[in-house]
């Protein structure tokens, strides 16, 4: 019987005839853009190369290489053969999967595309899209957390920012683990200001989000260019190195890819498994999502809607704090002013695209920040592509996303809701 | 044996009201205690007192004669009160298993859930008591009544003794509420007590065992149902003598106005709601369409009012073509539409009363010249109407969302009728509304049929069909499955055509669909 509600439930949301044409329709013209934009702007008998070693790396593998036209060709042809068979008959409760697959053909396309008569380094390139993944996707835990249980906070930028700020002067006063633990503060702290305004005081969450923005903003800018800049030993912390899982890091091709990096990466996929089997497996998790679907109802039995929002919020801070950290601690080694660059808002994004789901929202800082990437090693490379639009394509996604193209997302009932407890 | 449940002097003001004046409750073990009263009675506060949601002035609650305190719904979750609340306290996103557990959860080690034994228990209280429910599906997918009984198992899970149920029928079909009174007597049987809130006589009549009145926040007294009748529960309940029959002259016939041919129409999830009707409503007629509610009967109306897009088919309005119309040229060829839910169709909630009276005619003189809204107009336009109408409320500047479900429905009603409209389409239009209301509302409907407006009424309350129209038209999947004169037509017949029992009906005439 409950497969029978899962299929009528498919049925609406991927059901409609006219979701099915369009789908089809995207995948054709991916098809012809990999033909027309790609394939034919390249000559017969040139080879591309991908390195799948990334650099610095012990391990040898081969490299890959082969003829550019005839796999663009194949490309183009197994897109075009999919966006057929959706349009004649659909894949039904898997278009979404397919939309992944033809999406994966058409960026191996493009990249076939770009290195054409020379080498890219494939493995590189993905291992730095796993690494400008880390701080998008912490973003969006951050703000899983803080709506999954109906309080909206678009201040995670500034608690980035705030983060960063503050483990780079304690990590070079104490150490790095200090470093960190102060900047996982710095984010709780922002976020407590943030959860009595808007739990208590009933603030518009909107404007107590971006007044906090621009508070972390004003208040990093004046800190850096009134002492950092003075006191450089207050603003060389160092970064944490990059540790080796033993045994997994020989895999070749993966290894050096995904069990080569520092403690920021590791750290997010140990908070990525953990929020997720919170969020859907325990006692609190429950408790935490029915206060953002429903609090009247948590709250008639007997769950404490207000608790249970100052906890989201504040631990939705310190993740915010953590992602931080990263810019200073795991990345760049000193602070910049404003050097999250809107990745807080990226990560916002990122947890819409990935509708709520820690999972979702970590494919979507996988695409998020492969564009990232992309924009920054193709200018290097002298590509005809535009840097700029580059960086738009995964926006433009994600607004066709919004849009519904790919099914309706599922933002939390009471999202953006204060609480109010009646007869009192 | 002392009562299970004794409330004692429970008074409770809000600023402005008192709700509640030392009301007095006692209820039995294995006792159905009818609480009825009007809209704004007093009885839902006295029942978020118990459950803990407010805390009284006054007053003490004893439960098996014991004093408790309860400050919050986990005391008295743990004194054995539950509580069914008139707006289901439900995550549609959730399964039923989680629902239920919620709060209660079982769990294995760490806090791990144990959605498994949860189920289980689930599964026996709903074969135990005969409330069929799966545990396994999500909230969204299931119908109103499948969604109470989540309600009611939610408190046998949490071994309540006392089950509060707020006004359980306002949202269920006649077939629904008809298995809900089952249910509950299977929960008494096995030692449960019941306080069953409610504003509908005839319910009551049929299944208490005590009956308590409340009228403004007083309790005017208690009897049972073997001495009471509904126009003697009327009168308790609203101070005065109560007329509930609708008394109506003759119909008198004319001309056509709405006449719809084969109308075909989809409903969201684009599949087919309305199939092939036709039918036509005179001037000076009411036609009733009947129906359990998700016939189709919703998408035939905002297809009329050109809410809905037809797929196929005509509607025509005086001979006029409207079937592919917008609203606003239905409105002034003549239709007035009181929409089945008010709050969501019929008003804007946020906007004072005067606003809401007239959103149909705001760009008409007097109430704008060019671009410009005359205020002065319009708010005196509004007091009249509220003066006419009866609509109970502060000022004609009060936010429309603070009134009475009752006088919210008058605003629209006057709204609506204020103008020289030659057809009135009527979706549900006293659901939820208490017995003053319906009355009145009845009242103006039968007053406009009488100067030959033509009245399309579309309403799942069987009586209020078979009390105003002239003709009944009954809805099964989508067609008009018969059309009878309202003279003469029974209950029962309507009812099997209700349900789709089209041969008996009918007398052994056959018919192909079904």
């Amino acid at each position: 019987m409950s497969n029978q509600a899962a299929t009528l439930q498919s049925a609406a949301e991927y059901g409609t005839p006219t979701r099915r044409r369009v789908m089809g329709l995207v995948f054709l013209a991916l098809a012809g853009a990999i033909w027309f934009l790609f394939a034919n702007t390249t000559q017969a008998g040139v080879a591309t190369t991908f390195t799948l070693n990334p650099g610095g790396s012990q391990a040898n593998f081969p490299n890959l290489v082969f003829d550019t036209l005839p796999l663009l060709h194949a490309l183009a042809f197994a897109c075009a053969l999919i966006g057929a068979f959706q349009l004649v008959r659909g894949f039904g409760k898997r278009t979404n999967a397919v939309l992944g697959l033809v999406a994966a053909l058409f960026i191996f396309a493009f990249l076939s595309w770009v290195a054409s008569g020379a080498s890219l380094n494939l493995a590189g390139l993905l291992r730095a899209t796993l690494i400008r993944a880390v701080p998008i996707t912490l973003g969006a835990l951050s703000g899983i957390l803080c709506e999954r249980a109906g309080v909206v906070n678009i201040a995670i930028e500034g608690m980035m920012l705030t983060g960063a700020m503050v483990a780079a002067i304690f990590g070079s006063l104490y150490g790095l683990w200090v470093g960190l633990l102060a900047g996982v503060l710095a984010g709780g702290l922002l976020a407590a200001v943030h959860a009595v305004l808007s739990i208590k005081y009933k603030t518009d969450q909107i404007v107590s989000g971006t007044v906090i923005n621009i508070f972390s903003i004003g208040i990093t800018s004046f800190i850096s260019a009134k002492f950092l800049a003075r006191y450089r030993f207050l603003n060389n912390p160092g970064i944490f190195p990059d540790i080796q899982i033993p045994g997994l890091v020989d895999i070749p091709f993966i290894g050096p890819i995904v069990f080569s990096h520092n403690i920021f990466f590791f750290g997010l996929i140990i908070f990525l498994t953990l929020l997720h089997f919170g969020l859907f497996f325990t006692r609190w998790g429950l408790r935490h999502r029915a206060v953002g679907e429903h609090p009247k109802a948590a709250d008639t039995l007997g769950i404490n809607v207000f608790k249970t929002r100052y906890t989201a919020v504040i631990l939705g801070g310190m993740m915010a704090g953590f992602g931080g950290a990263y810019f200073t601690l795991g990345s760049v080694g000193r602070f910049d002013e404003v050097m999250t660059a809107g990745r807080g808002f990226i990560g916002l994004a990122a947890m819409i695209f990935g509708n709520w789901n820690p999972f979702g929202a970590f494919g979507a800082g996988l695409l998020f920040g492969f564009a990232d990437m992309l924009a920054a090693r193709l200018a290097i490379l002298g590509v005809r592509v535009p840097s700029e639009f580059l960086l738009m394509a995964p926006y433009i996604a994600t607004m066709i996303v919004l849009a519904g193209v790919v099914g309706r997302g599922q933002m939390p009932a009471a999202d953006g809701q204060p609480y109010e407890k009646e007869g009192h | 044996m002392p009562p299970v449940l004794e409330l004692r002097n429970i008074t409770k003001r809000f600023p402005g009201v008192l709700a509640n004046d030392r009301i007095n409750l006692t209820l039995n073990q294995g006792e159905i205690h009818a609480l009825l009263g009007e809209n704004g009675a007093g009885k839902t506060t006295l029942m978020n007192i118990l459950y803990g949601l407010y805390q009284p002035d006054e007053g003490e609650i004893f439960i098996n004669g014991q004093q408790v305190q309860v400050h919050s719904p986990t005391d008295a979750i743990n004194a054995g009160v539950g509580m069914v609340h008139q707006h289901f306290m439900l995550i549609p996103v959730f399964t039923v298993t989680e629902n239920v557990m919620l709060g209660d959860e079982s769990v294995k080690v760490a806090g791990v859930l144990d959605r498994q034994a949860a189920a289980e228990r689930i599964r026996e209280i709903s074969s135990a008591y005969g409330l069929a429910v799966n545990p396994d599906d999500y909230v969204r997918d299931l119908p109103v009544g499948g969604q109470q009984r989540v309600e009611i198992i939610k408190l046998l899970y949490r071994e309540a003794d006392i089950l509060i149920l707020d006004e359980p029928t306002a949202v269920l079909t006649p077939q629904e509420a008809d298995d809900l009174f089952k249910i509950m007597h299977s929960l008494t049987e096995r030692g449960k007590s019941i306080i069953f809130i409610t504003h509908k006589l005839r319910e009551v009549l049929d299944i208490a065992d005590r009956i308590t009145v409340i009228r403004r926040g007083k309790m005017v007294g208690s009897t049972t149902p073997k001495q009471a009748n509904q126009s003697k529960l009327a009168a308790m309940m609203v101070g005065r003598e109560v007329d509930l029959s609708v008394h109506k002259k003759a119909a008198k016939p004319g001309e056509a106005v709405l006449a719809v041919q084969n109308l075909q129409v989809a409903d969201d999830r684009g599949q087919v709601a309305v199939d092939g009707v036709s039918f036509t409503v005179q001037a000076g007629e009411v036609l009733g369409v009947a129906g359990v509610q998700g016939n189709g009967q919703t998408e035939l109306v905002e297809s009329i009012t050109g809410l809905r897009p037809a797929q196929g088919g005509s509607v025509r309005l005086l001979g006029e073509e409207i079937t592919h119309a917008d609203p606003r040229r239905i409105t002034e060829l003549g239709s007035a539409h009181i929409p089945e839910d008010r709050q969501r169709d019929g008003l804007v909630l946020n906007f004072p009363v005067a606003d809401n009276l007239v959103l149909n005619t705001y760009y008409q003189e007097p109430f704008s010249k060019g671009a410009v809204l005359q205020q002065e107009a319009i708010l005196e336009t509004a007091r009249q109407r509220v003066t006419n109408f009866d609509i109970r409320t502060p000022s004609a500047e009060t936010r429309a969302g603070s009134l009475s479900g009752g006088n919210q429905q008058k605003v629209i009603v006057a709204r609506e009728l204020s103008r020289p409209v030659k057809l009135v389409v009527a979706s549900q239009p006293t659901r939820g509304l208490d017995v003053g209301s319906i009355e009145y509302i009845h009242g103006r409907l039968i007053e406009s049929r009488d100067q030959g407006v033509a009245v399309l009424l579309v309403s799942s309350e069987l009586d209020e069909i078979m009390q105003l129209s002239d003709r009944i038209a009954v809805m099964y999947r989508g067609k008009i499955v018969d059309v009878l004169p309202a003279k003469g037509a029974s209950k029962e017949k309507i009812g099997l055509l209700m349900a789709g029992v089209l041969d008996k009906a009918k007398g052994g005439k056959t018919r192909k669909d079904a």
